[in-house]
């Protein structure tokens, strides 16, 4: 839904090629806007300064699940604490649902921080409270009263999956179950925007699988908005529909999460991509191919299908249809926010008008591909 | 050993308990807030106030330097203004009570920031005062370390307490003094001596017991 609404505003803002500055579509009505942000700290008492963040503008439409993926100390945890007012920004505004949160003061900042959930990659529950005892303390803060507290405590619990947990201490659950304790934590006072902070990064891969769809069902079934920042490719491929990539302090890149991935334009985009699919040739072909045709040589082919076009009928058609013989020789196939992605390498034994023809006639049918090198 | 002595050693006993009570409890209460904003007024902190902070951490170092006898006698003026004496029981009750006070604040002070600090910033994530954080998330996570912190200065009171003869305070202390190493009664002694291990022994494992109960942190039921 969100991608629709981005690329239909896209052709009203001035068009970007992608490799360039990262585009902002201005998405009606979004949830978080950065305008302009920028983030210094001081550094040390010698009155120098780090910049944490450098002109950052991003969207997070509302009812998406946005991902912002970097690498440790891109700035993305300075990010994140910007929306709900934990960091200042020294320059620039961040509007969360309208609202400037740079002009706000500490004591008017409380109400809507209540309007705000949050969870950790170290789950930060409270040791000395049962787990309905963390799940009751937004409440608590915010002055609900007892009987109230224990009416809506109940199906938080159930949500997550732990209401026999109720009266077990943090020391006594798994990662797992504590993270959801931490996420019923988060949706107690009803907030209309989540915002996660690693909270998979602590995680094992089985768990952190359960606490993504977990996230998903809660931003399906109560349109919340969830805002997220890892640095964990699979964590954004699995369950955001926007991506920004940070890195050295600034979005590099951002988007609808499939284009961004599949286009993989930019350089800190590749690097995270790194375990994407089919991104790396195998080592055996690497070994022994050179960039440029010699007599008698390959030619590989790196054929990319993204969405729901099949390559299988394709490459048999470039067989019967133009004689070209075609040998697979690795591919994979991913996911990318529910679209499948995949890619083939293939050797073809063919001179170099025959292979243009092949790429012509793959293009027509929605398939990329890229000459990547030759092989004897 | 005679029915007068026994009847001093029971009341030096109560003295000692009196004298402990009463400045432990008074010391706490002023003690633990000491603690919790000495703990929270650093740079960048709840309630920074980092003049503050430094101003006070250096009068509680100063309090904490002198050794007890001298601060008995050094602020006879000050027990006299506020007991209304400078030589009993009650008058012993305010060098013990200004012993305690920074004693307590550092240990709770130590206490509070053995909290991790997520919790405080998931605290203000939810929308939390700084009140509500102190006392929602600090003082409930630490009470384990400030039991521990509180058992501790109890057994030192008990010590300290033994030195306030020097005013006529009374207590164990005193009567082993007198009685058992002036008179040469060694019994006496003997008596006052196991009767303050006793003490320390039974605040000691009901101290260890309540901490015990109160820490979740990592020993499942």
């Amino acid at each position: 839904m969100n991608m629709t609404v981005l690329r239909n505003t896209a052709t009203s803002t001035p068009q970007v090629l992608p490799g360039n500055e990262a585009t902002v579509p201005e998405a009606p009505n979004p949830m978080v806007v950065f305008e302009g942000v920028a983030k210094r700290f001081a550094a040390g008492n010698t009155g120098a300064e780090v910049v944490a963040l450098n002109d950052i503008d991003l969207v997070v439409p509302r009812g998406s699940v946005t991902g912002i993926i970097g690498r440790s100390g891109a700035g993305k945890s300075t990010l994140i604490r910007l929306v709900n007012g934990l960091e200042k920004p020294s320059s620039g505004r961040i509007l969360v649902d309208g609202v400037d949160i740079a002009g706000l003061d500490e004591r008017s900042l409380r109400p809507v921080r209540r309007s705000i959930g949050m969870i950790f990659q170290h789950f930060n529950l409270l040791s000395s409270r049962t787990a309905f005892g963390n799940v009751a303390l937004p409440l608590e803060i915010a002055g609900v009263g007892t009987q109230d507290i224990e009416k809506r405590v109940a199906p938080l619990l159930d949500l997550v999956g732990l209401s026999d947990k109720r009266d077990r201490y943090p020391s006594e659950l798994s990662g797992g179950q504590k993270q959801r304790i931490g996420i019923a934590r988060a949706l107690a006072t009803e907030p209309k925007l989540l915002l996660s902070d690693e909270a998979t990064s602590a995680l094992d891969p089985e768990t952190t699988r359960s606490i993504l769809a977990l996230l998903r069902k809660i931003n399906k079934e109560l349109g919340l908005t969830v805002l997220l920042i890892t640095h964990e490719m699979e964590v954004v491929k699995a369950i955001a529909d926007h991506v920004a990539v940070i890195d050295g302090g600034r979005i590099v890149e951002q988007g609808p999460t499939f284009d961004v991935f599949t286009g993989h334009v930019h350089e800190t985009t590749k690097a995270l991509l790194g375990g994407l699919a089919g991104m790396h040739l195998p080592e055996f072909l690497t070994s022994r191919m050179s960039q440029l045709p010699e007599p008698g040589s390959r030619t590989i082919l790196r054929v990319i299908f993204k969405g729901e076009n099949a390559t299988e009928p394709m490459l048999a058609r470039l067989g019967s249809d133009l004689g070209i013989e075609v040998n697979i020789m690795a591919g994979a196939v991913d996911e990318i926010a529910g679209r499948p992605f995949g890619m083939l390498v293939v050797s073809l034994r063919s001179n170099e008008a025959k292979i243009a023809e092949a790429q012509q006639f793959l293009a027509n049918h929605g398939l990329s591909s890229e000459v990547v090198g030759y092989v004897r | 050993m005679s029915a007068d002595i026994i009847a001093l050693i029971v009341k030096a006993t109560g003295q000692t308990l009196y004298m402990v009570a009463v400045a432990g409890l008074i010391g706490s209460l002023l003690g633990i807030p000491l603690g919790v904003f000495l703990a929270t007024s650093g740079r960048g902190e709840l309630f920074a106030a980092p003049w503050v902070n430094k101003v006070l951490g250096a009068i509680v170092n100063a309090t904490r330097s002198t050794p007890f006898i001298i601060l008995v006698v050094a602020i006879i003026p000050f027990t006299r203004l506020v007991a209304g004496t400078s030589i009993g029981t009650t008058a012993a009750i305010v060098p013990l009570t200004i012993a305690t006070i920074p004693f307590v604040a550092r240990l709770v002070e130590t206490a509070i920031r053995e909290v991790d600090p997520g919790l405080t910033e998931a605290a203000r994530a939810m929308g939390a005062s700084p009140m509500q954080i102190v006392f929602k998330v600090l003082l409930a996570e630490a009470r384990p370390g400030i039991t521990s912190a509180l058992t501790l200065t109890i057994v030192s009171l008990i010590g300290y307490a033994a030195m306030v003869g020097a005013i006529g305070g009374g207590g164990l202390g005193d009567l082993g003094i007198r009685y058992g190493y002036q008179r040469f009664m060694p019994d006496v002694m003997a008596v006052v001596v196991v009767v303050l291990i006793v003490l320390v022994q039974l605040v000691q494992s009901a101290g260890d017991r309540l901490a015990r109960q109160f820490d979740k942190r990592s020993r499942p039921r």
